[in-house]
């Protein structure tokens, strides 16, 4: 993968919105975004509803994801274009899980629907209905996402990227400032872990920034490009916009994203945990 | 300006003890912007937080003791405002594009 071909800009989905076998997708946080002004023609996914099991911590299964896109309209051929709020963090997201379950032909509209609006750009209220398909879905490619224990024994010993804002990192602050500070038991980051701001790798119209800059950022940060990254948030959203940096438009493919992040390292019992401003020791 | 909280969101059912509020509006000529863009960076500058204000172009942030900046964003126009924050406090803030 390449930037050409994950990402795509507005002028595009103008032209080719409507195309046959293009799907605008609207994944968002809020889903009253969509409801009150969508791009034309793009269904919406809901974080939260429709992409975690209601009943475990997790996100939906093989099965359930082939239900979720059948009847979405969504079929195995098609170029997904995903787009949201939040500086497309969960269209990031999203597009992770696209790819995990081994959707060919998936991009994200660079700046999302910020960009979208602050451009100005025409938005619908049509309700949009699909007919409905019979999507196929691969086994989850485990390549790209890691789990707690991987998490634990990756300290000192492979690249750990904490995305979240200097003040999380630190443990001043336990989850991102628009929403009431509470979720994890103790603040803080995993030992060893640099700190690279997910918004550092986007300028404020929430579009990326160029190759050249993004492989700076990382390179500044102290990145080590020859170890396995892996990059985690609070619940995997932000760390999937890195990951989508790292792994799709800079073509490292030894990047995974640690969704169950923060949420879920910070309530362990028993494991090391790093505060301040610094990595900490291994 | 920052002042007091009359006429802004209901704090009713947030454990004030514990959050550093800062909230208020967006306004274009004195009238209210909804879904403009406002991000909260921190004393660095660095970014923390954003989200689009209400349809009465209102906004709310959790942050921590400390100085603030809020970037507001609307088509054709951007605008910085510092604000100082602490627990325990609301801070109203209303931001002229």
């Amino acid at each position: 993968m390449s930037r050409q071909e994950v990402l795509v800009d507005a002028d595009w989905v103008a032209e080719h919105g409507a195309d046959e076998n293009v799907v605008l997708v609207e994944v968002d946080e809020d889903t009253t975004a969509y409801d009150g002004g969508h791009i034309a023609g793009a269904v919406k996914l809901d974080w939260k509803t429709d992409l975690q099991d209601p009943v475990r911590r997790d996100f939906v299964n093989r099965q359930q994801f082939e239900a979720l896109l059948s009847e979405r309209g969504i079929s195995n051929d098609d170029t997904v274009v995903l787009y949201g709020g939040n500086n497309n963090w969960f269209a990031a997201y999203a597009y992770w899980y696209f790819k995990l379950y081994g959707h060919q032909k998936a991009l994200l509209l660079d700046g999302g629907r910020k960009k979208w609006e602050l451009d100005a750009r025409e938005l619908s209220t049509e309700t949009v209905t699909r007919p409905a398909t019979s999507y196929v879905a691969s086994d989850p490619d485990l390549s790209i996402r890691a789990f707690r224990d991987e998490v634990i024994g990756a300290i000192g010993t492979d690249s750990l990227v904490d995305v979240r804002s200097p003040d999380e990192y630190a443990g001043r602050l336990l989850a991102p400032a628009h929403l009431p500070q509470e979720q994890a038991q103790r603040g803080g980051h995993i030992p060893t872990a640099i700190s690279v701001p997910w918004s550092k790798a986007a300028n404020d119209d929430g579009t990326f920034k160029s190759d050249q800059e993004l492989k700076d950022l990382y390179g500044a940060a102290g990145l080590d490009w020859d170890r396995d990254i892996i990059a985690y948030c609070r619940i995997g959203e932000r760390s999937a916009h890195t990951w989508f940096v790292l792994h799709e438009i800079l073509e490292q493919d030894n990047v995974k994203n640690y969704d169950g992040s923060w949420t879920e390292y910070g309530s362990l019992v028993g494991v090391p945990v790093a505060v301040g401003d610094e990595p900490g020791e291994a | 300006m920052c002042g007091a909280t009359q006429g802004g969101v209901s704090v009713a059912g947030l454990d004030l003890s514990k959050e550093a509020i800062i909230q208020g509006r967006v306004l274009r000529n004195g009238v209210p912007v909804g879904n403009a863009y406002v991000r909260l960076l921190d004393g660095s500058g660095e970014f923390t937080a954003e989200l689009p204000t209400s349809a009465t172009g209102h906004f709310r942030f959790f942050a921590g003791d400390g100085s603030w900046t809020l970037r507001s964003m609307a088509p054709g126009a951007k605008a910085d405002r510092s604000v100082t924050a602490a627990r325990g406090t609301v801070v109203e803030v209303d931001v002229e594009l």
